[in-house]
């Protein structure tokens, strides 16, 4: 298993790379740091003086790939692609346009993302396998049909009406919570409730329906009918036997996202004022901030393939007849 | 002198070059008979027909408003070259130049016939009042303020009579062709169809299209004489802007898909034909491209297209052109992260049509590889690409409104849901409160994605119960 894990994890460089590369493509030679410039100091009357002294003060001014000006090894190091892409590697993350610290900044908002996130992702996990379970449990019934109709029009509806719809509810007619903002320690519960209630609700439909056909496909199989042959009860079989065995497909999908966590939701963070990962992440695209952009991209690529890692984990904890070689 | 110049704008020549696909695509599985048999499901199917009847009326709405032209501008005396205007009108904003042009000052509710604000006015005495001035158009040709709910019902009940005349020749229309196609009496046809027993569903195709009808016929009979929906912030009719953002949703939807389709498949069908190093090759890019959070890498991508496009202003002749390059951008942007999850799918499919006896037969014969591919891998797959095309599409279509929320979306100056919300997002804060704005978007959003999902339902038990239900976890693909 160790070997194993090894093994995923130099697989997982080549793919950081080629992240890197993307990234570098997208940022650096697409469009060259002189457009950048251009965008942010307004496309009119601007001067090359200004671009130049634009440039300087972010370390583009430097050659993409190879510098011939320096000497030794600074041919290859002091180039952008080195500065400012081979050094995320080294969790360098650089600065953002105002000057903060991109890596102290992530440190800090990590905790009110994930104060969000986590209560969201395991709420919603155990509604929704309660409520798929029990639409299995009436399958071919009224109640089956009607609830995978409620299912569907819950996930026809855009994200940003249950949080609008939400925030109106709760906080301006009935001024139940707070309509957005955040406070350290314990008030920071009042200002979470609202935003973890409409993720969760907001993520209702489609994995409901997504549970139900994984159990129904379960419930097929021999074993369920042995489990009946023998007079257990239909209850018991659903949570014993069917939630066990259709474990592998649930951790599928589900431990990828896990640690995405950390990064939180970009919509109800902005909407609810949150400081978290995720507002800043809209915040920086908004003001065309690259650093933080490209930071985030290469955190979050990283969270991935941490992710898929503890998918091929989990299940060997979830079957033992899996075995990691 | 041509009375106006045909624009094709990119999105225009790919839209119908997508509906040539389709129609060559529905004239090749007339002939096939298993594909015949699935969609014989379709269209046995009640809400899959349903659905289908829906989704017509939106593609037509979004078809109409994709011919575009620039209208010929009244010559100026001596000068004989025609001069067209800037302006890219299309054939949807002349059947609706009422609506479009029928601009307030500011916000007013359905109906109104006042304005939203209070403004000063000067009466001819010269003594000047605060108060709520008539609109310029909403209910304007009411000379008693006290008739309008009067007036409304008049019109509402005139247009809904002439819908139903419109319902019934339709109706008979079907019934007709059904007696004329099996060769039964009239009664006959009639009765299968009310007992919803023809092979085609028809009775929830023509309860669908009159529920429809009583829905769109007072609205439109009322739309010149009223703003049904209400005006926005900048005065522009709720209702024109509805209609204007359905095409732009239904792009998105649907180029996003077809942009990405070459590559997801023939990537996918060399992945799991050849195996080797290239199957190693194809699956690192994808790996790789799935690696970044999808959202991510559509910023990312998306603010290097804007720097491109502020960059090079002389590229676009108009600001329909350079909109239209942007909406373009966004679906090839929206395809690059989202082409992924449908190559993994042909890849893996083709890994288990390669075993089959009777591509080893064709192998036997010593068919190239390139031909087994196009001849007899190719065609078999194809279903799984239609049940894709069916499936993204609600999705693309709801994470439009997201992206343009976060500013990664389209152009601020296109139409569409996404800038709707956005616009009208704060106005639940006023008071009174501004609530159709939103109200018409939630309205026209939620039935195009529903019926695009029950749509799907259908057209994905038809074909292949199977295939999609486990690949695809929520959240996957290019829901941000």
């Amino acid at each position: 298993m160790i070997s194993y894990l090894i093994r995923r994890g130099l697989y997982a460089i080549p793919i950081l790379i080629g992240v890197n590369l993307i990234t570098f493509i997208l940022f650096f030679v697409v469009s060259s740091p002189d457009d950048m410039a251009r965008m942010q100091l307004g496309t009119k009357y601007v001067t090359q003086q200004a671009i130049d002294s634009w440039k300087a003060e972010r370390g583009y001014d430097k050659p993409l790939l190879y510098n011939n000006a320096a000497a030794g090894l600074n041919k290859i190091t002091d180039t952008i692609f080195y500065q400012k892409s081979v050094k995320l590697f080294l969790l360098e993350l650089g600065r953002s346009d105002d000057g903060r610290d991109i890596a102290h900044e992530v440190s800090i908002r990590m905790g009110p993302s994930l104060a969000i996130a986590v209560p969201v992702f395991v709420v919603g996990l155990l509604i929704t396998i309660t409520f798929a379970l029990t639409l299995v449990f009436f399958r071919a019934s009224y109640l089956d049909l009607w609830g995978v109709i409620l299912c569907v029009a819950m996930m026809s509806i855009s994200s940003l009406f249950y949080i609008i719809g939400g925030q109106y509810l709760m906080s301006k007619l009935w001024h139940l919570v707070p309509i957005s903002g955040y406070a350290g320690g314990l008030d920071a519960i009042k200002f979470l409730i609202l935003p973890v209630l409409i993720g969760v609700i907001s993520g209702i439909g489609s994995s409901t329906r997504w549970y139900r056909t994984i159990f129904l496909e379960e419930i097929n199989r021999d074993y369920v009918r042995t489990a009946r042959a023998k007079g257990l009860s239909e209850t018991t079989v659903l949570f014993r036997h069917v939630l066990k065995n259709a474990l592998i497909p649930i951790l599928t999908g589900v431990v990828v996202v896990i640690p995405l966590l950390f990064l939180g939701s970009l919509l109800t963070e902005s909407f609810f004022g949150i400081p978290g990962l995720g507002s800043y992440t809209i915040d920086a695209i908004r003001a065309q901030d690259f650093a933080v952009v490209r930071a985030m991209v290469f955190i979050g690529s990283v969270l991935y393939i941490v992710g898929l890692l503890l998918t091929d984990i989990s299940y060997t904890m979830a079957d033992p007849r899996v075995r990691l070689q | 002198m041509m009375p106006f110049a045909i624009v094709i704008l990119r999105t225009d020549a790919l839209i119908f070059l997508l509906t040539g696909c389709i129609v060559a695509a529905a004239l090749y599985m007339r002939r096939q008979e298993h594909l015949r048999s699935a969609w014989r499901k379709v269209a046995e199917n009640r809400i899959g027909m349903t659905a289908l009847t829906v989704l017509a009326a939106f593609v037509g709405i979004g078809l109409l408003d994709s011919l575009h032209y620039r209208p010929l501008l009244s010559p100026a005396e001596g000068n004989k070259n025609a001069i067209y205007s800037v302006e890219v009108w299309s054939a949807l904003d002349t059947l609706a130049a009422n609506l479009k042009q029928h601009t307030e000052k500011t916000y007013s509710a359905p109906f109104a016939i006042y304005l939203y604000a209070r403004e000063a006015t000067e009466e001819p005495d010269g003594i000047q009042t605060r108060g709520f001035p008539r609109l310029k158009y909403g209910g304007a040709h009411l000379s008693d303020p006290q008739q309008r709910w009067h007036d409304i019902a008049h019109r509402a009940v005139e247009a809904t009579l002439l819908a139903a005349i419109g319902w019934l020749a339709v109706g008979l229309a079907v019934v007709g062709w059904i007696a004329w196609r099996s060769g039964i009496t009239w009664r006959e046809a009639i009765r299968r169809v009310w007992r919803g027993e023809s092979q085609v569903a028809w009775r929830a195709v023509l309860l669908t299209l009159g529920a429809l009808a009583l829905l769109a016929a007072p609205a439109l009979g009322l739309s010149s004489y009223y703003h049904v929906f209400g005006t926005d912030k900048v005065g522009n009719d709720v209702f024109y802007l509805s209609l204007k953002s359905i095409r732009t949703a239904l792009i998105i939807g649907t180029l996003t898909t077809l942009t990405m389709l070459p590559f997801a498949v023939i990537l996918g069908i060399l992945a799991g034909y050849l195996g080797g190093w290239v199957d190693d090759v194809i699956q690192y890019v994808y790996t790789t491209l799935n690696s970044i959070p999808a959202v991510l890498l559509i910023a990312a991508a998306v603010l290097m297209m804007q720097v491109l496009i502020d960059g090079h202003p002389r590229w676009f002749a108009t600001a329909a052109e350079r909109a239209d390059a942007r909406l373009l951008a966004l679906c090839l942007i929206l395809g690059v992260t989202s082409w992924t999850g449908l190559c993994r799918l042909v890849r893996a499919e083709t890994l288990k049509l390669r075993e089959l006896e009777y591509v080893e037969a064709a192998r036997a014969f010593g068919v190239s590889k390139r031909r087994i591919m196009a001849r007899h891998l190719l065609p078999n797959l194809m279903h799984i690409v239609l049940i894709s095309l069916v499936i993204d599409f609600s999705g693309l279509v709801l994470s439009e409104a997201v992206l343009s929320y976060v500013g990664i979306g389209v152009d601020p100056n296109t139409i569409s849901f996404g800038t709707m919300i956005n616009a009208a997002r704060m106005e639940l804060a006023r008071e009174p409160v501004v609530w159709w704005s939103l109200t018409a978007a939630f309205t026209f959003m939620f039935t195009l994605v529903l019926m695009a999902n029950l749509l799907s339902d259908a057209v994905r038990d038809a074909f292949d119960p199977r295939l999609l239900a486990r690949a695809r976890a929520p959240g996957e693909g290019a829901r941000p």
